[in-house]
């Protein structure tokens, strides 16, 4: 069910993952105590390369991550193998990656 | 509520009400016999007296009844054990115990398993010794206190008894999971100077089934009747073959 290639992306999603969730943890932080508005964040999101990209990758990273994850509680509960598997896993991925990356568009297009 | 019938034999303490499974690859049911408790009994003791007193018909393995061979393991009170040296008295409950045949192995007949799929995993895993060199060579000197033979000496005294196999709920869960015991032999392999398979080994383990599907349970090293540690050979495994994904040796 899970290769070494799977267990490595997996990994390093979660390695990349792992300094975006503190980035956006302080972002939270600072954009609370700060008392900052909905229209003064996304003032400062829309139209930035550097958000996109920063919420982009973390998108891209936790859709692999995640479906790596779910992949095996699939295959462990429902038992299913091989290219079934695949694209259940595929489909879970391309859910995640639309719903996120839909979402880092609405907030960082200008 | 306990039926009259079991309350009168589990107050006597003379008599263990045994629960034995009897069945074949089909199916079959739990069949309670009455046997006379005795001082230092061991669970093997129980099922030779059943086969030996009550029903010849009962199917069952052991060889060496010293806790060597690792023929006897069965599920006791849904626990895997080495029936040979686990004492009635330590797992009895109320003088009662149920005795069904190992988990996650199919069934020949009665408390009988079918240890083919359990070695095969071994051949799968690589599992078997890749040799360096030939008669004519100098014996290969072993260090025992160099770190990889000191890695490999403790994960060294399997007796392949199939207890961690039964007890993993990965391979439950994922019939292609090599299992506790064919990882930890791969993981003596890779620490073996005198083997030259490390390369095929580590490919062995990195496929569908391979020791990235652990799960870190633990009920390997928790069961072992040898008090081995699987899990901590599954670990050094999966560090072996990351070194190899990044080009390591």
């Amino acid at each position: 069910m899970l290769t070494l290639r799977l267990f490595m992306l997996q990994r390093l999603t979660a390695l990349i993952m792992a300094p975006l969730v503190l980035g956006h943890l302080a972002l939270m932080v600072y954009a609370i105590r700060g008392g900052l508005s909905t229209g003064a964040i996304l003032a400062r999101t829309q139209g930035s390369l550097p958000w996109a990209l920063f919420y982009g990758t973390f998108v891209v990273a936790v859709s692999i991550h995640a479906a790596i994850g779910v992949r095996v509680i699939i295959g462990e509960t429902l038992k299913t193998r091989g290219a079934v598997l695949n694209l259940l896993s595929l489909v879970f991925c391309g859910l995640l990656l639309f719903a996120g990356l839909r979402a880092v568009i609405s907030v960082t297009m200008p | 509520m306990t039926p009259m019938g079991d309350k009168r034999l589990s107050s006597d303490t003379n008599t263990l009400s045994v629960s034995v499974w009897r069945g074949d690859g089909a199916g079959g049911k739990f069949e309670i016999f009455q046997v006379p408790s005795q001082e230092s009994q061991t669970i093997l003791d129980v099922v030779v007296w059943i086969q030996q007193k009550i029903d010849a018909s009962l199917a069952y393995r052991y060889a060496c009844r010293v806790g060597m061979c690792g023929s006897c393991a069965m599920m006791v009170n849904g626990q895997p054990r080495w029936t040979c040296r686990t004492h009635v008295q330590k797992v009895a409950r109320d003088n009662r115990l149920e005795i069904a045949p190992l988990r996650n192995l199919p069934v020949i007949k009665d408390l009988a398993t079918d240890m083919d799929p359990f070695f095969e995993k071994w051949v799968r895993a690589e599992s078997v010794f890749h040799p360096t060199g030939t008669r004519d060579d100098e014996i290969v000197r072993v260090d025992p206190t160099e770190p990889r033979r000191v890695e490999a000496d403790a994960a060294i005294e399997c007796i392949n008894c199939a207890v961690c196999y039964a007890a993993c709920d990965t391979v439950q869960a994922n019939p292609d999971y090599l299992g506790p015991a064919a990882l930890n032999r791969a993981w003596t392999l890779i620490n073996d100077v005198k083997d030259g398979g490390r390369a095929s080994i580590l490919e062995a383990v990195s496929q569908e089934g391979g020791c990235h599907n652990c799960h870190a349970q633990g009920s390997c090293a928790k069961f072992c009747p040898n008090e081995l540690s699987p899990i901590t050979s599954i670990a050094g495994l999966k560090r072996e073959t990351v070194k190899s994904f990044f080009g390591g040796r």
